[in-house]
């Protein structure tokens, strides 16, 4: 293999097949894609450590009843030994470390015999279809808000725009999803004697996802329709625009090629911290509508000290975060040619 | 007699913001012949840009042309509705920004800017306008330019990048390019190369030019007729050689003094203008130069003097002119001016163009 003058051979010690796969943009690309996913291992590790360190350094057990009676001292020993909370701390957690290396990610506290892996699985499709179909729903809606704004600005559209997207900020999700079921469930259904109106509860593919999907992508879409009004602007005012305008260049031609390739760069960053957000499940909306999520399975397995439940859901969550956070850096090197991967 | 390309008649731009009405352009008179040289200079702030931007109509917010026409063989650019303007930018008056590193669109390949200029007016076929991006960017002597225009502008320094600019303002074969400030981010051998650049195209082509900067050396080298703008006016017009011989206008002179000359005796020290340029929604009674000019009198502080014709093509508005101005007058002006300076440039340094002029 010759090597080129003046050309720094970072392949040299690597055998030939390999060097040829750093070399190339792909190559490099795929390389990147590894060592991120390799990252995750500590970062899980890490997730794990501190979460399990919290439940155990907050108050109670899994045992403890609301209310007033309480399990017998017997019952509670029984318990612990059977689901190993007799041994110290540490070697829990690196029990737990053990199994998880098998995926055995433990049976749940609060329902019996059922398995965390089984009850997530049960979660998932639902709260998952929820929060792909409001992402679907956020993209298009939020930035295309927030550039008819940036593009009209000071005019009624983007007064408009703007307050409601500050009112879509405002509101809680339970106002909303409340409010909704009120207008859309029990007045419409009195107002057109029951021939039209939204079904208030429960989850089907069908007219049961409007409201649960709208409540979910109000907030989020208020929040990319304001970033993407101001990045916009900001991109408008540049030198190079400028130089577009110049050239003699369509409207069309100067926003989608000049200002929205540049204008949606900090917008993507966004976009995958929402993803991951969305498919997690949100409690609220999840219980307003009385979905059966993991948005609330999770929350409820906090209250109750489901431990490996929490642990479980936790390591999912964070999966998924890193997951969305590679994917923005990975479509950053296609948006933006000055970013390089390292 | 030449043929007139482009005629700026009594142009006014403003801007409305909240501190007032600023008058950037009042009353701007100027003419391009074809294929002709003009050099626009004045401090920063004076109103050479916006004049230019007015030109193309790309005077940003809060700015408009509140009135005035300007004539391009006959056509009023300020009448002119969006598809005609479209038609007239890059086409027939092309560009050329200040600040090379801001000006090019940073996600996009430098060919494909540069194409997208000469597709957007039709007058290329697409596979004619991808050759010429090659060619263009050879012209401007870009190193192997099949490859670099495929680059993006981080990958271009900063004179490669005010090349590319050149090449894509020139892409469309323009009858006029207005250069702003084309050198001033450049490292002087870059500038250089750029003015030979530019002189090259003009004789080569027969493209008229609008040179605007404040740098005096850089409008002997390459223009044929000046105008010397003075808070948002022409102070003083005429062909290059007769404007540095004899200025007339103290501004102008002022201007000429403060560029540092090697052939010059060591004891002619630089002359810098003392005070700075007047604040344009609140501009001074009668001559907009006289709380600055060495050689004031009465009058110009009450009545604005007309623009009058001092020398063959040469004009000047000002009361006194220097032909009248004495020797000895001359002489303590000098003086004075370096020891107001010295104290001015220890309040404010922007104050001082005498530096920066001599670049």
């Amino acid at each position: 293999m010759a090597v080129i003058a003046g050309r720094p051979n970072r392949g040299a010690l690597l055998p030939a097949r390999l060097s040829a796969l750093t070399d190339s943009r792909a190559g490099s690309l795929a390389i990147f894609i590894i060592k991120r996913i390799l990252w995750m291992i500590p970062i899980v590790f890490f997730v794990i450590l501190i979460t399990f360190l919290l439940m155990h350094l907050a108050q109670g057990s899994p045992w403890d009843k609301s209310g007033g009676r309480q399990l017998s001292a017997d019952v509670v020993n029984n318990l612990n030994i059977k689901y190993g909370l007799d041994k110290p701390e540490y070697q829990q957690f690196f029990i737990y470390l053990g199994n998880i290396v098998h995926f055995d990610f433990g049976l749940s506290y609060q329902y019996e015999g059922k398995t965390v892996t089984g009850l997530i699985a049960e979660g998932i499709p639902y709260t998952a279809t929820l929060g792909v179909l409001a992402f679907i729903i956020i993209v298009p809606v939020g930035v295309g808000l927030g550039v008819l704004a940036a593009l009209r600005q000071n005019t009624r559209v983007d007064y408009i725009t703007m307050g409601f997207a500050t009112a879509a900020a405002s509101f809680p999700n339970f106002v909303i999803g409340a409010l909704m079921v009120v207008v859309f469930s029990v007045l419409m259904a009195k107002w057109t004697q029951h021939a039209f109106f939204l079904p208030a509860a429960d989850f089907a593919l069908d007219d049961h996802l409007i409201m649960p999907v709208i409540t979910l992508s109000l907030l989020p879409i208020a929040y990319t329709a304001r970033l993407t009004r101001a990045s916009t602007l900001d991109t408008i005012r540049q030198d190079f625009i400028r130089t577009a305008w110049a050239k003699g260049l369509s409207e069309r031609l100067v926003v989608v090629k000049h200002v929205l390739k540049n204008s949606l760069i900090p917008v993507v960053t966004t976009l995958g911290p929402t993803f991951a957000f969305l498919v997690t499940g949100s409690l609220i909306v999840e219980t307003v509508f009385n979905i059966p999520g993991i948005g609330r399975a999770f929350v409820t397995a906090v209250e109750s000290r489901d431990y490996p439940m929490i642990l479980g859901t936790t390591i999912l969550f964070s999966i998924i975060i890193a997951i969305a956070n590679l994917v923005v850096d990975v479509m950053y090197v296609f948006i933006d040619p000055r970013v390089r991967l390292t | 007699m030449a043929q007139t390309l482009l005629q700026v008649e009594d142009l006014h731009t403003q801007f409305f913001t909240s501190r007032g009405v600023v008058r950037a352009v009042d009353g701007v008179n100027l003419h391009i012949d074809v294929g002709e040289t003009l050099g626009i200079v004045g401090e920063s702030g004076c109103g050479k840009t916006i004049t230019a931007l007015s030109i193309l109509r790309l005077v940003p917010d809060p700015g408009k042309i509140t009135s005035g026409r300007i004539l391009f063989r006959g056509n009023d650019v300020v009448k002119m509705d969006d598809e005609e303007i479209r038609d007239f930018r890059g086409n027939d008056v092309a560009m050329i920004f200040q600040d090379p590193m801001t000006s090019l669109n940073p996600v996009t390949r430098i060919g494909s800017q540069i194409e997208e200029a000469m597709t957007a007016h039709k007058r290329f076929t697409p596979e004619l306008a991808k050759s010429r991006v090659i060619e263009l960017l050879t012209r401007v002597r870009v190193p192997s330019a099949e490859q670099r225009a495929r680059d993006y502008p981080h990958q271009f320094s900063g004179g490669m990048r005010q090349r590319a600019m050149i090449a894509m303002g020139l892409s469309n074969e323009p009858s006029l390019l207005i250069a702003d400030e084309p050198t001033t981010a450049l490292d002087v051998t870059v500038q250089a190369q750029i003015i030979q650049l530019m002189k090259q195209l003009n004789r080569e082509l027969g493209t008229a030019m609008m040179l605007i900067t404040h740098n005096m050396a850089l409008v002997a080298s390459l223009c044929q007729r000046v105008v010397v703008m003075y808070a948002g006016r022409v102070v003083e017009e005429g062909p290059v050689e007769q404007i540095f011989k004899s200025p007339q206008h103290p501004y102008t002179w002022s201007l000429l003094r403060s560029v540092p000359r090697v052939d010059e005796a060591r004891k002619d020290r630089l002359v810098s203008i003392k005070g700075l340029p007047p604040d344009l929604t609140n501009a001074p009674p009668g001559c907009k130069f006289h709380p600055r000019c060495p050689f004031v009198v009465d009058r110009c502080k009450v009545e604005e003097p007309p623009l009058g014709e001092v020398g063959p093509d040469q004009v000047a508005r000002c009361w006194v002119l220097m032909r009248n101005v004495s020797e000895a007058d001359i002489a303590t002006a000098k003086q004075s001016s370096i020891s107001v300076a010295a104290a001015e440039k220890l309040k404010a340094p922007a104050a001082d163009i005498g530096g920066k002029a001599g670049s």
